[in-house]
Parts: structure tokens; C-alpha cells; sequence
């Protein structure tokens, strides 16, 4: 699409947007949100700017290949649900760090767990689009 | 424990990584693991002689599924086998497969395997030990078809994967229902609830799914035909999957629930006649066979049949019998393959009736094959010839039909010992053909395992004491037999005596009188038509062609008609359950809330792009019309307060309206739909569908809610989980383990997706 506005609005809306997806994951343990929302927030930011800018200028920005965020959300999501295993306890329980740490709020188990969720989701949306909207964009 | 079980795991991923270091020397290094396994497991036997050992690790107690192990007498002998075996294949093969482009994934399917293996006979949970007994079928499948660019090889190695894989899916229902029966899914409380098994009117279910398990994996009749098949795998895999472990593994499994649900007549009865005709049948094949390994699979599967059969007459002697047979077998079986794969190696080739007088040019080969060869027959002063004793002493003693089941025994063991003696005798025997003058005898590594197994079996005839308090007597025990008298060389003038007499007498005049020949082996093959294995084949080339036939029908390509499908069939199924069971009762004044101003403006736009929707010529628009129905639900969602279905909604439909948009511009333009009788049809569908849908959405209102559920998460989602957003918390915490499933589900759907996707592409580039 060749839109000035829409070009320049972007590229301001893709950090805004990105910044709001982890807010959204963040918050997920307290108020409305998660990995999920979060993850398809990150992805539609994504997909705003390659509509602006031509996928090419996105997969550029990306560097890697969004497919590449899969196997790394899997392994964070397993990851953080085997370290209970290794402090003696079932698989899944989830631990929880005793300060909360500043903004976020407690960190545990389960946050990595919603931050494996996030990438994956992230990963599987845009391989998906990406390749669907290739020769369109 | 654990870390034994899971190091081959570990293990089979470092060699991976480092594969190219183990293409090379080190090789032999690998035999490290299962060697340090097999001296631990050898350093458990005094503590195993006395009680069995348990190990517990927590897992998934709320499901009652957790890492139990036990190490009994039974489970002891399985492991020291699978390690120590392990080892010297582990260095056989480093020799073996030297320079293969593949070894380190060899390797890794070979110490995957070995790990698969030992969880299996170690695991004391059956959910624990399905898992593992999945675990070698597949890694089986990887092994066998290692030769991956020779078709009979992948060919055999689906067979294996079919028939072993859909007996696993019996055993595993097999498991759920024993495991709903025993109110458990430890096999140490199954024991104790044995009695209550036995007198359930499900027993004889359970033991139809637990039989199709164990009949497929120990490839009893008429399940037999995937083991010759999966001799295309390299010779060392064959020695120690198809001889002494896998094959055996459902032998284990009968073995280990014989305490649990043994002693029925229906167990024993089963087990005597799928043993016998085992035995009989691939022990007549056996003595046909040419090929070494095709000889070497037909007497291994009439030596499981034996151990069935063992199982089946269920007396202490029996399973005294079965116990010393289980180690006597795999001692000279993995022998007799090791030197098999040497002869094919040396020679290029596995034909018996071409093979002689090797001892000239390979003589520790030799010694190596003629031992166990005498090992399997039963010669005196060898443990094969305390099994055979055992094995006719518990069939002359059994409760019922001992002279038949003796004289089944002993012709079994009379063809055996005739293809023992082909396999491990006649090659070295005779002159030395001139083609063969160059064979030299190969490396250490190659010799040194079959001559370590067949003196073992050497020495454990001459000595059984040996084997008797440490291996058998604790295996007879786990098996929950009082224990016989310890193990004897010398019984004294008696009717064993004879009938070994007998067999030896037989097979030697047997081994004189028939020259093997391609003849006998054509004489049997005019009757493939009829085996299990053509009957199965066929079978599943008509049940192809019906999923052809159906997918054709249902599957074609038309997503209009699948729509349709579905649509109508899930309306169909809905009125009928509606009009049977459901009493619409409606109350405004009661069910509904006040209707809000809010409502109502949502209310209208819906009901305007629904018209749009249906009335507009463009898809663009059509696609847009649909996302401002989605976004009102996701409204509505809202003013109701489940922000979090709304929030994801909106996600949800803005990258469906994306998607939606980008696939538009790959298909023509709007179709003109201008036939009426189309249009009248599919609105009578879609309405039907929509009356459907709003009665049972009042229904619902209807039914008593049960608020137990959500009380209990939105009373201990901040308790418990330490989380305020309840949703969040099921997703991330309380349900957890779903959602992992769920994103491994989703990784999969969008790895097919891609592929589909490059499919595409790739086809239109090639045209």
C-alpha cells in the first residue's frame, strides 16, 4: 500500500503496539490479558507494518524468521514447567520468586510459562501470514 | 534409578550433537553407557535377592500417574540383559556399520532404544510403561529402517510400526480399563486387588486388549509376520531387538501380570494354544528357511512362542522353566545373530546353502557359533540343556493334557535344535569352497561378543549354581510361584532324561539326513497366499481404497459442500436430541435481563451487516460485513464483563479479517449466485441452523448451572496460584498442562499450514 500517512503511522505504531502486547502479557496474572492476547497484539503489529512498508522491509526488520520464535516459545513454556522437576517437585507446579520485582510484580513459573505461550503464538501467526500474503504485500 | 533410565535419553542427544567425532574411532566409546548401566544393575543383585527395590518420583499425582520403578527379580534380569547385551552391540556395531554415513544416528535410535527398553521392564506404573513400550516401537521402526534407501527395508519397518503400534493402541485400553478396574495405576496395588480382577465381569476384556499388546510385540500367531520382515535391519539391531530384548518385551509384560491376573483359565488357556501353535508353526518355517536370518527369526519367534506357552501351563516349574528359558535363549539367539552378521559381512552373503567350512578361516567365529548352536539344541553341560529339562518337567507335570503339551514341546525343540545347527553349525562345517579362501577372520570387536554370550551359556550348563540364587530363583518369586528346587545338571535316570535323548537324537538325524535347499523354501511359498501376513497386506489395500473411495465423496475439494456437511448433520444430530429429550420452558421476566440501550444499538448493527453479509456482491465487502458481526459479539462480550473473551475476540477477528482479505486476492471475483433454488436451499439450511442454535442457547438458561467449578477456581486462584485474573490463571497454572498441549497442537497446525503453503508454490514454479 502506498500510503504516506499510513507508512509514517507506522513505524511509530509498531514499538507502541509491541510495548502494549507486553503490557498485556504482563498484566495477564492480574487483570485481563496473557501470552495469547499479548502474542496476537504483537502479531497484528507486525502485519500493520508489513501492509505499510512491503513484507519484505518486515522480514528485513525481523532478521530472523518469525518461524524461529516456535521451537524457542515451546522450549520456554517446557522449560519453565520442568523446573519444578529439578527442585523436587510434580511437573507444572509453579514456583514463585518471594520479592515482587518492580512494575512487573511477582515473578514465577508461570510468567515464562505465558512468555513461551506469547512467542509461539507470535511465531505461528506470522509464519502463517507471511507466507500466505507472499507476491501480495 | 531415574538417571539410569533417562541417561540413554541424554545420551542419544549428545551423540547428535557431537555426531561427527563418533563417525570416526571413538566409536567403540559409546559401549561406555551401557556398560556403566550394566555394572549398576549388576551391583543391585544381592539387595534385589531379598525384596524388590521401588523408586517413586513425583510426576502427575493428580491424574495418579508418577514415576514409579521397581526392581524386582524379574525387571533385574530384563535390565541386566538389555545392558549387557546392549554392550556388546553397542561394540559389535562400532565395527559393523564402520564409515556409515550414519552412525551417530544410529547410535542415538540405539541407546533411544536401549532407554525405552529398560523404562519398560523397570516402570511399576502401566501408564509409565506404555509410554515406554511406545517408545520402542518407534525406535524399533527407526532401526529397522535404517537402510532407509532400500524399499523392502522401509517397507518392513512400517509393517513392524503397524502391527506393533496397533497393538499398542490395544494394550493402552487395556491399560485404562485395568487401571479403572483397580481403582490405580501401579502394578504393586494391582496385586493386591488381583482377586477382585479375576472375578470382574471385564476381566476377559481386559485380557483380550493386554493379549493384542503382547501377542503383536512378542509376534505370537498370527501376529508373527513383522519380525522375518524386520531382519532387513542392519544385524546388530536384529541380535538385540529382535532376539533378546523388544520381541521379549511382551513376554515381559505377560510375565508381569501373571501375579495380577494369572491363574484364570482363560489366561492359561489362551496363552497355552497361541504358545503351541507359535511354536509348531515357526519352528516348521524355521527348518525352510535358506537364509540365516530368516532361519535365526522363524526359532526366535518358536522360542517366544515356548515362553507363552510356558506362561500358559502356569505352574511354579513352568515359570522356573520360562525364567531360566528367557536367559538361555537370549544368550545363544544374540550369539547365533552376532555370527550371522559376521559370516554376511566376511562373505556378502547369508545363504545357508552356499555357506561351509568357515572354521578354516575363522575358527573363534566358529567356536562361537558351534557353542551356541549346542547351547540351543540342549547338549548336556550347556544351559540349553537345563531349560529343555525344566521346560519338559513343567509340561510332563502339568495340570492337564501334559502328554500332548510334552510331545508339542519336544517337537518344537527337535526343529529348533535342526535350525540351531543350521544357523551356528553348518557354515563352518564341511570343505572350505574355493570363493571363500580369501575370508579372514575380522576385527576384535566383531568376534569377541558372540564368543563372551556363548561361553556364558557354557558356563552357566556347567555351573548353574551360578544363575540359580541370583537370577532365577528372584525372577520365580516376582512371578509370584513358590520356589522350585535350585537348578541341577544331573536329574538322575528319569523321563526328562529321555525325551531329551530323544530330541537330540532326532535333530542330529534331522541335521545329517536334510540338506537345506531354495526347494523347501519354494514348497512353502506357494502357500503365502494364505498366511496372516498376505490376509493383513490385502486388508489394508481394501480399507485404502474404501478411505479413497469415502474421502472422494465427503473430502472433494468443494468447500461449499463441506459446509454443508457439516451443517446439516450437526443440525440433523441437534433436532433429534431436541425433540427427544428437551423441554423448552421461557420466561421473559425471569431469564431476561433488562434490555439496555446499548443492547439494542448492538442489536441493530448486527442485524444490518447480516443483511450486507448475505446481500452484497463483493466479497471485500462480504468479509467486512462479517468482522463488524464479529466485533459486536466481541461488544457484547464486554458489556456482559468477559473482558477477556472480548479482548482475545478482537484479536482474533482483526487477524481473520487480515487472513480473509489476503486470500481474496487470490481467487477470482465474486461468484454470481443466480440460481434461486441454490439460494432458497441454503437459506432454509442456514436458518434451521440459527432456530437450532438460539433454542439451545435458552436451554442452556434453562439447566441448572453447576457453580461448583468456577467457585473453586475463583475462590483459589489468588490462594493458590497467586494470580487475580482467573481466566489467566486456569490457562497458565490450574490447566497448564493443556495449554502446553495446545501450543505443540497449534505449532503443529501451522507447521501443516506452511508446508501446504510452499506446496503451493512450489508446484506453480515447477509448471
Amino acid at each position: 500500500m502506498k500510503s504516506v500517512i499510513l507508512r509514517t503511522a507506522s513505524n511509530y505504531l509498531l514499538p507502541l503496539l509491541l510495548l502494549f502486547s507486553v503490557f498485556i502479557l504482563l498484566r495477564g496474572h492480574y487483570n485481563p490479558g496473557g501470552g495469547f492476547v499479548g502474542g496476537l497484539i504483537a502479531s497484528i503489529a507486525f502485519m500493520l507494518h508489513a501492509f505499510a512498508n512491503q513484507l519484505e522491509n518486515t522480514r528485513k526488520l525481523l532478521r530472523y524468521p518469525p518461524g524461529a520464535l516456535i521451537p524457542v516459545g515451546l522450549a520456554v513454556s517446557l522449560l519453565s514447567g520442568l523446573a519444578p522437576v529439578f527442585a523436587g517437585q510434580p511437573f507444572m507446579t509453579a514456583l514463585w520468586f518471594s520479592a515482587p520485582v518492580p512494575i512487573i510484580g511477582l515473578v514465577g513459573t508461570p510468567l515464562f510459562f505465558d512468555i513461551g505461550v506469547y512467542f509461539v503464538v507470535i511465531g505461528i501467526t506470522l509464519t502463517i501470514l507471511f507466507n500466505i500474503s507472499e507476491n501480495i504485500l | 534409578m531415574i538417571s539410569a533410565v533417562l541417561s540413554g535419553f541424554l545420551f542419544a542427544m549428545l551423540v547428535l550433537l557431537f555426531g561427527k567425532y563418533v563417525k570416526g574411532k571413538p566409536a567403540v566409546l559409546t559401549t561406555l553407557l551401557p556398560l556403566s548401566l550394566f555394572a549398576y544393575f549388576l551391583g543391585m543383585l544381592p539387595a534385589v535377592q531379598t525384596q524388590p527395590l521401588l523408586f517413586s518420583y513425583r510426576w502427575i499425582p493428580s491424574m495418579g500417574i508418577d514415576l514409579n520403578f521397581k526392581l524386582d527379580g524379574l525387571s533385574l534380569l530384563f535390565s541386566l540383559l538389555i545392558t549387557g547385551i546392549g554392550t556388546l552391540v553397542f561394540a559389535y556395531a562400532s565395527y559393523y556399520l564402520k564409515g556409515h554415513r550414519y552412525l551417530d544416528r544410529f547410535y542415538c535410535y540405539l541407546s533411544l532404544f536401549m532407554a525405552s527398553m529398560l523404562g519398560l521392564v523397570l516402570s511399576d506404573n502401566v501408564m509409565l510403561l506404555f509410554v515406554f513400550w511406545e517408545l520402542t516401537s518407534i525406535t524399533s521402526f527407526f532401526l529397522i529402517g535404517f537402510n532407509n534407501d532400500d524399499p523392502a527395508s522401509r517397507r518392513n519397518s512400517l509393517m513392524a510400526l503397524a502391527i506393533t503400534g496397533g497393538g499398542g493402541f490395544l494394550l493402552m485400553t487395556g491399560f485404562v480399563l485395568l487401571g479403572t478396574l483397580a481403582g490405580g495405576y501401579s502394578i504393586s496395588a494391582m496385586l493386591s486387588s488381583a482377586e477382585m480382577l479375576k472375578g470382574h465381569a471385564w476381566y476377559g476384556w481386559v485380557l483380550f486388549f493386554l493379549f493384542g499388546g503382547a501377542f503383536t510385540k512378542s509376534a505370537q500367531f498370527p501376529f508373527h509376520f513383522w519380525l522375518p520382515g524386520a531382519m532387513k535391519a542392519p544385524t546388530p539391531v536384529s541380535a538385540y531387538l529382535h532376539s533378546a530384548t523388544m520381541v521379549k518385551a511382551g513376554v515381559y509384560l505377560l510375565a508381569r501380570f501373571t501375579p495380577v491376573l494369572g491363574g484364570h483359565p482363560y489366561w492359561n488357556t489362551t496363552l497355552l494354544i497361541a504358545g503351541a501353535i507359535t511354536m509348531l508353526y515357526s519352528a516348521w518355517h524355521a527348518i525352510q528357511r535358506t537364509d540365516l536370518k530368516g532361519i535365526l527369526a522363524y526359532s526366535t519367534i518358536a522360542a517366544l512362542g515356548t515362553l507363552v506357552f510356558l506362561l500358559g501351563v502356569g505352574t511354579a516349574e513352568a515359570m522356573a522353566a520360562a525364567a531360566v528359558f528367557i536367559l538361555v535363549h537370549a544368550l545363544y539367539k544374540a550369539a547365533l545373530f552376532l555370527v550371522a552378521g559376521i559370516l554376511d559381512h566376511e562373505t556378502g552373503t547369508r545363504d545357508v546353502t552356499i555357506l561351509r567350512g568357515l572354521r578354516k578361516v575363522m575358527l573363534p567365529v566358529a567356536a562361537a557359533g558351534m557353542l551356541a548352536a549346542l547351547s540351543s539344541a540342549g547338549l548336556p553341560l550347556t544351559f540349553g540343556f537345563i531349560g529343555k529339562d525344566l521346560i519338559y518337567e513343567a509340561t510332563l507335570h502339568a495340570p492337564a493334557y501334559g502328554y500332548i503339551l510334552t510331545g508339542i514341546a519336544v517337537l518344537t525343540n527337535i526343529l529348533v535344535l535342526y535350525a540351531g545347527f543350521q544357523a551356528g553349525i553348518r557354515p563352518f562345517a564341511g570343505r572350505l569352497p574355493e570363493g571363500f579362501r580369501s575370508v579372514h577372520l575380522p576385527d576384535l570387536r566383531l568376534w569377541v561378543p558372540p564368543l563372551i554370550l556363548a561361553t556364558l551359556g557354557l558356563l552357566y550348563g556347567m555351573i548353574p549354581a551360578l544363575a540359580d540364587a541370583s537370577l532365577v530363583q528372584p525372577v520365580v518369586q516376582a512371578l509370584g510361584a513358590v520356589s522350585p528346587a535350585p537348578l541341577k545338571i544331573w536329574h538322575g535316570f528319569n523321563v526328562v532324561l529321555l525325551l531329551s535323548g530323544v530330541t537330540l537324537a532326532a535333530g542330529f538325524a534331522l541335521y545329517f539326513i536334510r540338506m537345506p535347499s531354495a526347494r523347501h523354501q519354494l514348497a512353502v511359498d506357494r502357500f503365502a497366499s494364505l498366511s496372516p501376513e498376505t490376509l493383513v497386506v490385502r486388508s489394508a489395500r481394501g480399507f485404502s481404497r474404501f478411505s479413497t473411495w469415502y474421502t472422494n465423496r465427503l473430502h472433494n475439494g468443494n468447500l461449499r459442500s463441506y459446509v454443508h456437511i457439516i451443517i446439516i448433520f450437526i443440525t440433523v444430530l441437534l433436532a433429534y436430541k431436541l425433540i427427544t429429550g428437551v423441554h423448552l420452558y421461557f420466561d421473559i421476566r425471569t431469564n431476561v435481563a433488562p434490555i439496555t440501550v446499548y443492547d439494542l444499538t448492538v442489536f441493530g448493527i448486527i442485524l444490518f451487516a447480516i443483511w450486507k453479509t448475505v446481500s452484497t456482491s463483493s466479497r471485500i465487502t462480504a468479509v467486512a460485513s462479517m468482522s463488524v458481526v464479529g466485533y459486536c459479539i466481541c461488544i457484547l462480550f464486554v458489556i456482559y464483563s468477559a473482558p477477556d473473551l472480548a479482548m482475545t475476540q478482537f484479536t482474533i477477528d482483526t487477524l481473520t479479517v487480515v487472513l480473509f482479505v489476503l486470500v481474496l486476492f487470490r481467487l477470482p471475483r465474486f461468484l454470481r449466485i443466480n440460481d434461486r433454488k441454490v439460494i432458497v436451499r441454503d437459506s432454509i439450511i442456514s436458518g434451521l441452523f440459527g432456530v437450532l442454535i438460539a433454542i439451545i442457547a435458552l436451554e442452556v438458561m434453562n439447566e441448572p448451572t453447576n457453580k461448583e467449578t468456577s467457585r473453586f477456581y475463583a475462590e483459589n486462584a489468588y490462594l493458590l496460584a497467586k494470580g487475580k485474573n482467573v481466566v489467566n490463571v486456569m490457562l497458565v497454572d490450574f490447566r497448564g498442562f493443556d495449554t502446553m498441549v495446545e501450543i505443540t497442537v497449534l505449532v503443529i497446525a501451522a507447521l501443516g499450514v506452511y508446508s501446504l503453503l510452499k506446496l503451493r508454490i512450489s508446484s506453480s514454479e515447477k509448471e
